[in-house]
């Protein structure tokens, strides 16, 4: 086993370096001069001249991408053009965010998604296989942005239930260490101030549900429909006929079958959120690394777009692995190969 | 029918409703096996053994099956009548079942340990501990080498004779075994190790006091195992006896190609080419109410297209379904040999 992670391990190192020669030709080649956005319209040709030499920008481009090299190895992504703060820094700030809220949305989508798929197959063909699935259908149809705003609508405008956005309430200010807001409240449970904790959870359900509705829909298709195969399969015959518990024959001989493509669709799901969170973070003004990323693609700002970029592509990478890892924890066949 | 009688199915109908039509897998089926009996139920592929026998524990699929008409009295109990639950509860207790295909009839995810103790904790009050140690137990019942060990194997570890046995194994965890079921269970397993399982049931079947429905396709199975034969043909019973007088004297044509076509018919030992029955299974679609075997026939007459025959009692215990059946006797025993 230990073996099999580390070979896995070594065959991230030439994937990783792809996803970093990409992202670094992809934005040299952008149009779009970054002396000039920072500089403005009106400055002068010298001004230009001196602000490129300060980043490298006037070096040959082979030149630039070996010294990028050197400095991602050290994981040094450079500082922002922009707000001149390494680039490192902002991302430890962003992306923990983006993390727990992709991370609640996938819980959300993959207890409910499951759970509804494992329902309409075992009730393949009646009412509630139809609603549930023609529920699916609509969740993977409905733009995020309009769900997002009517939910905020209905729960935070009209019913006053939920914050129409924001990670906490702004009252409650603490110094964050991880950025991952839950961890970061979770002691203050513990000395009288539940409510820090509280406060992030209630700030995290809307954006999950918003966030988590299209993967939740594809998690309860794939469901169905693996389990609907296993249904068929000689071994659920054989389970039945020994007298097993029909809740037992589907929620553990059927189930762990047919969660194989399950896991692989919600590791992808879970990439997916990472990088496409844009949306949502806009609306429910989440701090989060897609909205960041974002305005660093608007304001030509090369650094952080590469470092945001290949830091997403990394993690996304890991998602993978760890997919694969749940796959040999699943498969016993997987596992001796 | 003694008052042994352990299980007696009468007059059972089940029908299957597909798209292309009603398809009538077994009709007017009554048989009986008494306490400590072997029963072969024999025929070809497609006419309705295995419905027969899942019409016992109930696990045909409904829909699309139909158990349209009849009664399967279990020691004095209709399990027709009876709840899933109380069903649920003969299964693996009462009623145990093997089936065709070991390859896959185990869970790959599950260790077959971990399979056999989920049955024993099922049906008793039973630790996981206490279950395991059962399970290697049962193992070493049925004959597999180093039983600890391969209790924590996976199936696909296991070589198909191995997965045989221990399906039989399963099929052994009830405390008190009333009627095995076997279907097939030695069609997918090459003919060493065919013997090997036959010898393994004989002697469980012995050691445990149980009844055994074996349903087969092969003569020579039911010569060494039964002790009294059903013979069914596209859904219906046409032949009924015992062991002895079946093979000695087979009444009914289909019974008769079926000796006929067997390569170890002493006419066959100056000849190179098989006896076969002419003509194909009928569409089980378009079944008339007459005789179904009647266009394949020899002895066919016009009746035999009308309706299907009654009983003709020939002896205690043997009985044919055939409206030409002294004719049939007195021309069949001479093609015989």
């Amino acid at each position: 086993m230990i073996q099999y992670i580390l070979k896995r391990l070594t065959m991230l190192l030439p994937t990783l370096f792809g996803v970093v020669t990409l992202v670094f030709f992809m934005i040299a080649l952008a149009p779009g001069d970054p002396a000039r956005v920072m500089l403005g319209e009106r400055a002068s040709k010298e001004k230009l001249e001196k602000l490129r030499a300060d980043l490298g920008l006037d070096k040959p481009l082979a030149q630039q991408y070996t010294l990028y090299l050197k400095r991602v190895v050290h994981l040094d992504f450079g500082k922002s053009i922009k707000s001149g703060q390494p680039v490192m820094n902002e991302v430890k700030e962003r992306f923990p965010a983006t993390v727990e809220l992709a991370i609640c949305a996938m819980i959300f989508a993959s207890v409910l998604g499951i759970w509804i798929g494992v329902i309409s197959a075992t009730k393949k063909n009646t009412w509630i296989d139809y609603t549930s699935m023609v529920g699916a259908l609509v969740g993977v149809s409905m733009p995020v942005f309009w769900l997002a705003l009517v939910m905020i609508m209905i729960f935070s405008v009209h019913l006053n239930l939920f914050p129409t956005g924001g990670r906490i309430n702004i009252r409650y200010y603490f110094s964050p260490e991880s950025n991952f807001y839950l961890i970061d409240t979770f002691k203050y449970l513990f000395q009288g101030h539940p409510e820090y904790f509280l406060s992030a959870l209630h700030h995290l359900i809307l954006p999950s549900i918003a966030l988590g509705t299209i993967p939740l829909a594809i998690i309860a298709r794939t469901t169905r429909s693996s389990m609907l195969e296993v249904l068929k399969q000689d071994y659920m015959k054989t389970v039945r006929s020994a007298g097993i518990k029909e809740k037992r024959v589907i929620y553990r001989y059927a189930l762990r079958n047919a969660l194989l493509p399950v896991i692989t669709v919600i590791g992808l799901q879970f990439g997916l959120l990472l990088a496409g969170a844009i949306l949502t973070e806009t609306i429910f003004a989440w701090p989060g690394i897609g909205k960041w990323i974002y305005q660093a693609i608007e304001a030509r700002d090369y650094p952080a777009v590469q470092g945001g970029i290949i830091i997403i592509s990394t993690t996304f990478v890991l998602i993978n692995l760890v997919v694969d890892l749940l796959y040999s924890v699943i498969n016993p066949k997987i596992r001796l190969q | 029918m003694s008052e042994e009688t352990l299980l007696s199915m009468e007059n059972i109908n089940v029908h299957f409703n597909t798209r292309r039509g009603v398809v009538k897998a077994v009709r007017d089926l009554s048989l009986y096996i008494n306490k400590g009996e072997t029963l072969a139920l024999v025929g070809e592929s497609g006419c309705g053994k295995s419905v027969t026998a899942h019409t016992i524990n109930q696990l045909i699929p409904m829909p699309p099956g139909v158990i349209e008409s009849g009664s399967v009295i279990f020691q004095g109990r209709d399990l027709l009548q009876c709840t899933q639950r109380e069903v649920q509860d003969l299964r693996g207790t009462q009623i145990s079942m093997i089936f065709q295909e070991p390859m896959t009839s185990l869970n790959p995810v599950f260790k077959i340990g971990d399979q056999l103790a989920d049955v024993f904790m099922a049906h008793q009050d039973m630790k996981k501990k206490e279950a395991l140690a059962k399970a290697v137990e049962l193992l070493k019942l049925v004959k597999i080498p180093s039983p600890e060990k391969r209790a924590y194997d996976y199936p696909h570890q296991l070589s198909g004779g191995m997965r045989q046995r221990v399906m039989i194994a399963m099929a052994l965890a009830s405390p008190d075994s009333g009627l095995m079921i076997a279907d097939e269970p030695t069609t997918a397993l090459d003919v060493t190790i065919q013997a090997q399982i036959l010898d393994l049931l004989n002697d469980l079947k012995d050691k445990v006091n149980m009844s055994l429905l074996l349903i087969t396709h092969d003569m020579g199975v039911v010569a060494e195992m039964a002790d009294r034969v059903v013979v069914m043909y596209a859904g219906r019973k046409v032949e009924e006896g015992t062991v002895y007088q079946i093979f000695d004297n087979p009444s009914h044509p289909y019974t008769l190609g079926l000796l006929n076509s067997l390569p170890s018919n002493d006419k066959y030992k100056n000849s190179t080419r098989l006896e076969a029955i002419p003509g194909n299974v009928p569409d089980l679609l378009s079944l008339g109410e007459g005789c179904p075997f009647a266009n394949r026939c020899n002895w066919s007459s016009d009746v035999c297209n009308k309706s299907f025959p009654g009983k003709t009692e020939l002896a205690e215990g043997h009985s044919i379904w055939c409206h030409n059946a002294t004719k049939v006797i007195a021309e069949g025993t001479k093609t015989n040999g």
